[in-house]
């Protein structure tokens, strides 16, 4: 019997020829990533572990982007335990503010991700890896200090679930519609614990960008890990980013078996949103339609790229933006703003009114830079449409693709980016 | 291991930020995580929960954010066992390695109303109302897993494994 992509990780890591869904195996980990609240998160538990070392084999990788640049005093302090411990480790891949960005985008682009490598970190949106053929996973600071400390973690082999992209992707529906779709098809927690495995000829048609939204975004729908299936695109995207370092694409076997195989032809889907108060809440943008929005995000390690970027710079080019509506752009990483500001695009955010903020989980996480009022309406490009998740409890988030985010930015009320060109 | 206990209830897809607010996410230490448990409900909850209660929530508890703290934050107020229909799989590691029992069980949610007594026998799979004595079997967890929670958490768990 062959094996699906996250079965092959999984035996290659427990040592075994092979695994079956449902048994619990030790598996090696290839690479820890940890942020500015995972650092000082894992103190207690790496300390109490009784290792001051991290274990031979594990590449720790730190960048931190919560609460960047430091917006309390709480924050700073979180900031220098994270730069104290990565001096103190010795960590060659420590990304300080102003280098790096969010964590899973500077994770992809300086090439810390290899297909067949299994990489934690204290972060859930740790799936994003997927997209180059990595078991990512985010667990909690416990089971990150474990793994740094003795290079190996327990997990359950899950169950997978194929899912085909079919068909012709239509005008202005975009990756993030897809994962909102999905989202709402599978809604009742088919996905929880499994492996989404995902192919089929709209894969192979999309970027490096929309399938790390894609496979960042599946966390939502309860996933352990989400598996892109590599091609030429995966190929080009890490003979770039590893800089010549080998890898080697994981693929499934021919007669993988799965838990379910979903053909999704995408040919008449039309753009999506989740409404409040969970991602799973999927709707088309037409049925939110005419809802008054205060503020606008576009940004987040879902859909903060370059390529959503050009996206709004196309719609936004020599117009403005909704007088009552607030616009904030935060850049997924540093190179990224850079390649903005080259491109002009951060001057036509500029003209339209928008704010730029510096690479940050910032309002996505509720953290800071653009936190949301009792009775106000944000319309997001992130992830997550929890209560309070961008402020406060009593505001309203709705979550959609960047196109649609600034659809509603420029005309003041949820909006259908079809009808806005 | 039994636990037994007063049940909260809550409904399906209780999230990570409701438990535990993101912008709470700088703090670590037990008693400061504890103060803010459940703030996002807007409920009082932490004002009005005694050590040694249980919670019995509806499908995908602790859906979203890998944040220890939501785990902690039930734990350190004392809260003795979650109970739901289903657990988002980042929440259920967390509770177990802090040693915070977690039970899946389907129809749970339905089966028990807000401040009944509960007794859970973790070993057996067995749950009892305490004043009528009806059951629901669950599936125990594997020895790994009651391994972890009966050395109080994972660490405890890897200290002794690695001695």
């Amino acid at each position: 019997m062959g094996m699906n992509i996250i079965e092959k990780i999984m035996a290659k890591h427990a040592g075994k020829d092979s695994v079956v869904p449902g048994e619990i195996v030790e598996c090696a980990v290839d690479a820890v990533m940890l942020h500015d609240v995972g650092t000082p998160g894992i103190q207690r538990p790496f300390n109490a572990l009784g290792t001051d070392k991290i274990a031979d084999g594990v590449d720790c990788i730190i960048i931190p982007d919560h609460f960047v640049p430091a917006n309390t005093v709480a924050a700073a302090e979180n900031l220098k335990i994270t730069r104290e411990f990565a001096e103190r480790m010795s960590i060659e891949n420590y990304y300080e503010i102003g280098r790096g960005g969010i964590c899973h985008q500077v994770m992809m682009e300086k090439g810390h991700v290899k297909p067949g490598q299994i990489i934690v970190a204290p972060d859930s949106h740790a799936t994003t890896y997927g997209a180059a053929g990595a078991f990512g996973t985010g667990l909690g600071v416990t089971d990150v200090a474990i793994a740094l400390g003795t290079g190996k973690l327990w997990f359950v082999v899950p169950e997978t679930v194929r899912v085909n992209l079919t068909g012709k992707l239509p005008e202005w529906v975009s990756a993030k519609d897809i994962s909102i779709y999905l989202l709402g098809k599978f809604k009742d927690g088919e996905l929880l614990y499994r492996s989404l495995e995902l192919g089929g000829n709209i894969i192979h048609e999309m970027s490096m960008d929309s399938r790390e939204c894609l496979a960042d975004m599946a966390l939502e729908m309860g996933v352990k890990a989400c598996l892109v299936e590599c091609d030429e695109i995966t190929d080009a995207y890490l003979k770039k980013a590893l800089k010549g370092e080998p890898y080697e694409l994981v693929t499934p076997d021919q007669d993988a078996s799965y838990e379910a195989v979903y053909d999704v032809d995408v040919s008449d889907m039309v753009p999506m949103i989740s409404m409040p108060h969970t991602p799973s809440n999927a709707a088309t943008v037409k049925e939110a339609e005419g809802k008054k929005v205060n503020q606008a995000f576009l940004g987040s390690c879902t859909n903060g790229r370059m390529e959503d970027l050009k996206i709004a710079a196309d719609m936004l080019r020599g117009k403005t933006i909704s007088p009552k509506v607030r616009l904030i752009v935060t850049p997924a990483s540093n190179e990224i703003y850079n390649k903005a500001m080259e491109k002009g695009y951060l001057k036509i955010f500029m003209d339209a009114g928008a704010t730029i903020t510096n690479a940050t989980c910032g309002a996505c996480v509720g953290g800071h830079l653009g936190l949301i009022a009792a009775g106000e309406v944000c319309i997001s490009s992130s992830n997550r449409n929890f209560r309070g998740r961008m402020g406060s409890k009593d505001g309203e988030i709705y979550l959609a693709s960047p196109a649609a985010v600034i659809a509603s930015a420029i005309t003041g009320e949820i909006t259908d980016p079809r009808g806005v060109s | 291991m039994n636990i037994s206990g007063k049940v909260w209830k809550y409904g399906d897809n209780i999230d990570t930020d409701v438990i535990y607010p993101g912008k709470y996410l700088v703090h670590f230490d037990p008693e400061e995580v504890a103060k803010h448990v459940m703030e996002g409900m807007g409920d009082g909850f932490a004002e009005k929960v005694q050590k040694g209660d249980l919670i019995v929530a509806g499908q995908n508890f602790g859906t979203g954010s890998a944040r220890e703290q939501a785990a902690m934050a039930l734990r350190y107020a004392g809260l003795a066992a979650i109970l739901a229909d289903s657990f988002s799989r980042t929440f259920f590691r967390n509770a177990i390695n802090n040693a915070l029992p977690v039970v899946a069980v389907k129809g749970i949610s339905k089966w028990v109303e807000e401040g009944e007594e509960l007794e859970v026998e973790l070993t057996k799979g067995i749950i009892r109302k305490v004043n009528t004595g009806e059951e629901l079997k669950f599936i125990p967890h594997p020895q790994l897993i009651m391994d972890i929670v009966n050395a109080g958490g994972a660490i405890n768990y890897y200290k002794e494994k690695n001695k």
